[in-house]
């Protein structure tokens, strides 16, 4: 085995590693500490897959924006503190055991009888690369060859938000959700705040710029972005909005809506739903980038950010 | 001149493995929390400085060198902040628990 064989294989044996930790732990956050190894290891995965696309949405979506999703969730948890008392029931534990183990068979099953090589459709795809106008095949991909699904994943995101918010008590309606934050302002964390913002936003508006011929794209310089702003809100810079501003609703629904319109101008000047006119096809692409990215680094932090928990002024 | 280069590299990238190799050593061998975390930070520093030094003379270019260095900053950045916040969050773990201790003896 050489060298590279060596780093996959430790690398495999160390993501089973840490997935069996996650769910053998017994503290909430400990798991939630797993979870976030387990999420950057896996980027490293699909980086030696040579899906570096994949890589950085993993690193961003999976390991950061998840972990500060469940982190708030257990800290939200921690103050219901019912879960430690109530523990379940033998038979309710193995039949849970049973159902876990008949979907990793299933799956496992799946996967293995998978067809060699498995059916794909990257030789058409990058036989019509050139029509979009893009250079990194996963944005075009993303964008405009299976543009419904993506459109679909936006809306999925403002479902979520919509179900968030829906957990606000009648009083609050409309009022500013009370993202997580320090207890009073710690110098260390606002310097960093003030330092790194500016340069995040650089950085995330670089990404999406550049994942029109490299790797990068709309969801990667989006969660980025939103990180910026979780971060500015941790370190008490910044409130969250209202959940009631029209500004913040505009921003919310901006992506998926452009996406929409574009797609429906599309059924009349080139005969098909979201068919994009090939002469405008890359200055589309990159106008619904540009408003799924703002989209994406709004909607991140008011998820995190949760229901509203002020009333409204 | 290149083959000047490549031992850098690899000698650069393998001192840099070493301090991490160290500094792991230590995060699971030293005493208290405030060492481990003493022994991690410098581990951020000087091993991914040397990797990252080991690496710059392999780049592509002047832009790819300063992206790099770009990434060994920002993290020196994000790990003196998160240690920062560990320590702080240890120490009042520690007044809490003096102050619980010594306050009420009965309870």
């Amino acid at each position: 085995m050489n060298a590279l064989g060596a780093v996959d294989l430790g690398l495999a044996l160390l993501v089973l590693a840490i997935a069996g930790w996650t769910i053998a732990a017994r503290e909430a956050f400990a798991a939630i500490v797993g979870y976030v190894a387990y999420g950057l290891l896996l980027s490293i995965v699909w980086a030696r897959l040579f899906a570096v696309d994949v890589a950085m949405t993993e690193a961003a979506i999976g390991g950061g924006v998840t972990g500060v999703l469940l982190i708030s969730a257990a800290a939200r948890l921690r103050q219901a503190q019912t879960a430690e008392d109530e523990r379940p029931t033998l038979p309710l534990r193995l039949m849970a055991a049973a159902l876990s183990a008949l979907a990793a068979i299933a799956l496992g099953a799946v996967i293995l009888s998978l067809p060699e090589p498995g059916p794909s459709l990257a030789p058409l795809a990058a036989k019509n690369l050139a029509a979009t106008g893009v250079g990194n095949p996963i944005t075009a991909v993303l964008i405009a060859f299976r543009s419904f699904d993506t459109l679909l994943e936006k809306v999925v995101l403002l479902l979520a938000i919509i179900g968030v918010w829906s957990l606000a008590p009648d009083r609050y309606w409309g009022g500013a959700p009370i993202a997580p934050r320090a207890a009073r302002p710690v110098g260390a964390l606002t310097f960093l705040a003030q330092l790194v913002a500016p340069i995040g936003v650089v950085v995330g508006v670089h990404m999406v710029w550049v994942g029109a011929d490299e790797p990068g794209g709309a969801f990667q310089g989006g969660a980025i972005l939103a990180a910026m702003w979780m971060i500015v809100m941790m370190a008490r810079l910044s409130e969250a909005p209202p959940v009631g501003a029209p500004w913040l609703r505009a921003a919310l629904v901006a992506g998926p809506a452009v996406f929409l319109i574009a797609g429906a101008s599309g059924a009349v000047t080139s005969g098909a739903f979201f068919a994009l006119p090939q002469a405008f096809a890359k200055p589309l692409i990159l106008i619904i980038e540009a408003f799924m990215t703002l989209s994406i680094a709004v909607t991140l932090p008011m998820l995190v950010a949760g229901p509203p928990r002020r009333a409204p002024l | 001149m290149s083959g000047a280069l490549d031992l850098f590299s690899i000698a650069a990238i393998s001192v840099g493995g070493f301090f991490f190799l160290a500094g792991t050593v230590g995060l699971l061998r030293f005493p208290d929390p405030l060492c481990r975390l003493h022994a991690l930070t410098k581990v951020d520093n000087l091993g991914l400085g040397f990797i990252v030094l080991g690496l710059i003379a392999r780049s592509d270019g002047v832009f790819g060198a300063l992206k790099l260095v770009a990434i060994w900053a920002l993290v020196q950045l994000a790990g003196a902040t998160s240690a920062q916040l560990i320590a702080r969050a240890i120490r009042r773990k520690e007044q809490i628990g003096a102050k619980s201790a010594g306050g009420s003896p009965a309870a």
